[in-house]
Order: structure tokens, then sequence, then C-alpha cells
């Protein structure tokens, strides 16, 4: 039987509501809003009956239907005379308003414009202590490392350095190879038109060895070792790992961050030096077999453009690159708070603000190469 | 309710007759106020912890019982006040000193914070490591003696992800115990145990203190744990933000009528709090 809902204004100033058939969630139950508009319009209502011979079934939706028109009884102006509801449904709604709401005052509001940018300009300012902070922190770390003195175990920095390095060859290989295939698709088209293919091997050394060798190989590693660092130390926050290294008086940043700074520190312009070297090779594969170029030619060729000044400029980047990486994700995940979300989103801040570090440090260095003429 | 905290005599609740600290005592806490930026956690905690001490933190939840032992093992600094371990302040003291004052104390987590990369062995010999010029196999044995003592030898080489809840809780009190420290932290102990597990983690505090002698500090809302296990206590009060009685559960249990500590006490039954 379908839920419905009958109002009757018996004698001034009272409200009877008849309910009858099943109140349940299945059904479509009438809205309350009937009963709030009369209320809203008639200020001489001062009590609500219920009439509830008819009903066969209630559960929730009941309850849920009293208190959205308990809410509308003006904090009291309108009596709620319960008596004529069952008794389950009556306690249900005596247990829901036994503790009354609380005064939430201020913070429902929305701050102004001004404020809200200066709590963001107080938050910015914040982080960028907190960042100094972590820098100065591991930086002594380097230091304590230097003269011998760090607490951290070998073992860790032994598997770090095998994780960063090796581990990460396939994939660099892969990116690195089709890079240098793109590189000489690209220059070839334009190339071409000159008759001058053979300059193929200059672009593709040229902007592998300074440019795209470095910044593939730092995107490649944000993305798989920045990340998993974030995680890695976010997780051991998380499960208070870190406050358990914290009292009994080892450093995390000795423990945790300084072997993943010099893991990624070590391995980077080696993994560079290898992105560098398999681009070459792609483009070399492109160029003799689709184009007019022999073997000697492009290797002659790359010989002559390519000087150590810019393996020296590509694997600088690398290593400064690194340390980006490094700190980026390790820094996001000594800051996470106390959730799995909060391990998810110092992943993904480690990703992006490693990502951006790294375009914003390779601006810097196309302005001071250039201001150096190299 | 305005009170002076030099005369603990005006304040709200139950208080033992005599000043607190003399030299048994190994922990004091002195007009410690606790705060995250202007939120103001606990004022105005004054206690003290005595050598052999099984020393309760109680409080309803969310009354900071973690968060004062946060600024008891120095992973926290005061907003106010001191806390002297022997007589010394973490926050007064850097480097070497504030190292050796932080491994007199020994700290189990509520989830155990086992190294989840490392064997409970290796767990336990980590500390060990870093602080001692003991050889590695003088380590291993070490461990599998601390494992032996909370019933878990033969668990040398399991990973922590490896062994159930309450196991894990056990090796983290093996891991506090790894530097010998003289005062043994607690936090929520019987959290998330059964019945059964809960009582052995007990009776363990309670072997090791007679065995050891170390004094225990355990952070607990568990009526029946801390009455059994309680040699003196304080009460944290959520309304009034500060402690409102200190002295042993048992005896709180009895003579102290402050409606709140009763309602605690006795699981809400009596003394309703209003």
């Amino acid at each position: 039987m379908p839920p419905t809902l009958h109002i009757e204004t018996a004698d001034a100033g009272h409200l009877r509501v008849v309910l009858s058939g099943a109140w349940t969630l299945d059904q479509t139950t009438p809205d309350p809003q009937r009963i709030i508009e009369i209320l809203a319009g008639d200020a001489s209502i001062c009590r609500i009956g219920f009439e509830t011979s008819g009903l066969t079934a209630w559960d929730t939706a009941l309850p849920v239907f009293l208190l959205a028109i308990q809410k509308h009884t003006g904090g009291g102006s309108v009596m709620l005379d319960t008596s004529g509801l069952p008794e389950g449904a009556r306690r249900l709604v005596t247990l829901a308003t036994a503790v009354p709401v609380p005064d939430q005052g201020a913070t429902g509001s929305v701050d102004g414009l001004l404020v809200r940018i200066g709590k963001a300009t107080q938050r910015l300012g914040a982080e960028l202590v907190a960042i100094l902070g972590f820098l100065g922190e591991t930086v002594l770390a380097l230091w304590a490392w230097i003269r011998g003195r760090a607490r951290y175990r070998r073992t860790d920095l032994g598997l770090l350095l095998q994780d960063v390095g090796p581990r990460a060859l396939p994939i660099v290989t892969l990116i690195s190879f089709l890079v240098g295939v793109i590189l000489a698709f690209v220059g070839a088209v334009q190339l071409a038109r000159f008759g001058a293919e053979i300059f193929i091997a200059d672009l593709v050394g040229l902007a592998m060895a300074r440019e795209m060798g470095p910044m593939m190989a730092a995107v490649i590693m944000a993305g798989r070792t920045g990340a998993a660092f974030a995680a890695q130390i976010g997780t051991m926050q998380v499960n208070q790992e870190v406050d358990a290294l914290r009292t009994l008086g080892i450093s995390p940043i000795e423990f945790l961050v300084l072997p993943r700074v010099i893991a990624l520190v070590v391995m980077m312009p080696l993994l560079t030096l290898y992105a560098i070297l398999v681009g070459i090779f792609g483009g070399l594969i492109v160029s003799v077999n689709l184009f007019d170029v022999t073997l000697i030619q492009y290797w002659n060729a790359t010989l002559a453009s390519l000087n150590i000044e810019q393996f020296v400029i590509g694997l600088s980047k690398s290593l400064v690159f690194g340390v980006l990486i490094a700190i980026a994700g390790c820094y996001q995940g000594i800051k996470t708070g106390g959730s799995a979300a909060a391990v998810g989103a110092a992943a993904t801040a480690a990703v992006v603000s490693a990502i951006v570090a790294i375009v914003v440090a390779d601006g810097v260095f196309a302005v001071l190469l250039n201001a150096l003429e190299l | 309710m305005p009170w002076n905290s030099d005369r603990p005599d005006v304040r709200e609740g139950c208080w033992p007759a005599s000043a607190p600290s003399d030299e048994r005592t190994q922990l004091l806490v002195r007009g410690l106020t606790m705060a995250y930026g202007d939120f103001v956690v606990m004022r105005d905690l004054d206690f003290a912890i005595q050598r052999g001490d099984i020393f309760i933190i109680m409080g309803g939840s969310g009354c900071g019982k973690s968060t004062l032992m946060r600024h008891m093992i120095g992973l926290k600094q005061p907003a106010a006040g001191k806390i002297l371990i022997a007589g010394q302040s973490l926050w007064d003291t850097e480097g070497a000193t504030r190292e050796a004052l932080l491994r007199r104390l020994g700290v189990m987590y509520q989830s155990g914070a086992l190294w989840s990369s490392l064997t409970l062995a290796e767990n336990i010999g980590l500390p060990l490591q870093q602080f001692t010029a003991l050889p590695s196999k003088r380590i291993r044995e070490i461990a599998s003696y601390k494992l032996a003592l909370v019933g878990l030898a033969g668990f040398e080489d399991h990973y922590p992800a490896e062994i159930s809840g309450g196991m894990q809780k056990r090796a983290g009190v093996a891991r506090a115990m790894a530097l010998d420290p003289e005062v043994l932290f607690f936090d929520e102990p019987s959290a998330g145990l059964d019945p059964v597990s809960a009582r052995r983690l007990d009776d363990l505090i309670l072997e090791l203190r007679e065995s050891l002698g170390t004094t225990m500090v355990v952070i607990t809302h568990e009526l029946a744990s801390l009455l059994r296990i309680g040699t003196n206590a304080i009460f944290l009060d959520v309304e009034t933000r500060t402690q409102i009685a200190q002295g042993a559960p048992r005896t709180l249990a009895e003579h102290c009528h402050h409606p709140r500590v009763q309602a605690f006490l006795s699981r809400g039954t009596t003394g309703e709090a209003q």
C-alpha cells in the first residue's frame, strides 16, 4: 500500500497529520515540504498531532520525515505532539534529538577574499620556512655523512642504489630510444629539403646531450622514484615508524632522507649518460635505415658535433635534477599527515613539485649557459 | 574557575596529601601546557612519576592522552612548563646529551610502529647497532632474548606484516626494551586486542616491572586493565582541560567523589557527568 499523507486543520491552531500506508524507503513517501509550508504560512498553529492507525509499515523514512518537520517548528514555538506515533518511531526521534546540534558559530561563515588571500600568504610563508628547514637539516646530515657520523644502514643505501639505478634501466632505455627516434624524424623532414640529412646526427647528438637526455631521465625518475620516496616515507610517517626513529634519537633525515639523496645523486648522472647514448643510437637507426646517411657518416658527424663540454653541461644538469627529485620526494614524505589519503597526496605532490622544479631549473640553466656563451 | 597552580589544595578534584617530588622521582612534569597553535589541549599539568611505578594516564577519548605522551617522549615541544627526566629537560639539551636522555625512554606505539622493511630481529637490533659497538652476532643474540621475553621466540626472521596485531604490539615492547630503558611508555596497549591478548600484555607489563624494575607509563582507557596494573595515575578531564585527579586507580575508584572521575571509573553507571 503506497504511503499517503493527509493534513487536517481540526480546530484553530491545531494541525492533524494523518499518515497511512507503508512509509518505507523503497516507496516514494510524501514530501514534508507541504507541512513546512503550512507552518510558515499560518503563524497561529501551535500544535501538531499525528494519526497513524492506517500505518502498515515504517522504517528510516518515517523518522527522517518527522525530523524534517521538527526542524521547522520554530525552536519550540510549535508543539510536536508525538503521542499518536508508533512507540518505536517516537523513541527514535527522541534519541536523534537528545544531543543538541553544537553551535558551530563562525565556522560556517565564508571568509572574505582579503582574509583568504592573507591566510594563503601565511601558509605559503610557513611552507617556505618548512622547506628551508628541511634543506638545512639535509645539508647537516650530508655534512655528518662526510665526517662519517651519520646514522643510516649501509644495506639500505645499497638497496636504494640498486632500485634507483639498474632497475630503472628498462624504462630509461625505452623512452630515450624513442626520443632519439622522434628527434631524428622531426629533424630529417626539415633537413631533407636542403639535402642536408647528415645534420640529423648533429641535431640528435646535441639535443640529447644538452637537453633531452637529462630532461627525460629526470622526468622518468621523478615519476618513478620521487613518488616512491614520498610514498615510502609517508607510509612510515602514518605508521608512526618515523616517530619510533625519533624517540630512539635516530634522525629520520639521516636515516631515511640521506641515503635516498645520495642514491639519486650518484645514479642520475649515470642514467643520464646512458640515456644520451641510447638516444643517439635511436637517431642513428632512423637516419641509416630511412634516410640517405651511412653508418660511418653518422658516426663521424656525431663525433664532430659533440665535445666533452656538451656532456659536462648535460651531466651537471642531471646532478641538480637528481637533488631536486630526491628533496621533493623526501620532503613530501616527511610532512605527510596521518591518513592513507595523505600518502597519496604526498606522492602526487612529490611528482608535481619535482617536475616543476626540474623545468624551472632547466630554464635557469638555459639563461646561465647563454650568458656564459657555452 | 580561577585557581592558583601553586596551591593544589584549592583545585577541583582529588589530590594526594603530600607534594610528590623527591629523589625517587623519575619523571617530573611541572606546569605543562600543551597546545596545537592557538588551541590549548591541556594546561597546568603537574605530576611526578616515581621509579618502579606503573603510572596510568587516563581520560576519555580525545582528551589529549597521546598528546601528553608525545610531549614526554620529546616529539612535541611544550607550549609552557617543563618535563624533567631524571632532573634534565629534553628541550634544554641538544645533540649527544639529548640523544642519551632519549635513550633512557622506550616507547611502544599504539600500532606497534615496527619498521616494516626490517625483520623482527633487525627491528630490535637497529637501536643496538646504532648506539653500541656490539658485533652483529651478539646483537642477534640480544634480539632473540628480547623476543623470547615477550613470548615471540622463533619469530626473529618474520616481517611485521607476517604476524598478528597482538604479536606486533609485543614485538613493539621488545623493541622499546632494546636499549634497556629506565622508563617504558605504552600507548593504548589493549586497543584493538581481544580480551585474552590484552590481559597477556598486562601480565607482561607487570612481569617486566617486577623483574627489571622499569618504570612504566601506560596510556589507557581500558578500565579492567588500569585498575589491575596501575599503582598511580592522573585523570585528564576534557571539560576543564586539565588534570582533576591523581592517585592509585583503585583508591580513586573508591574515594574520589568527583562526578566525572567516578563516571569514568565505574563505566558511567554512577555519578553521571552533567
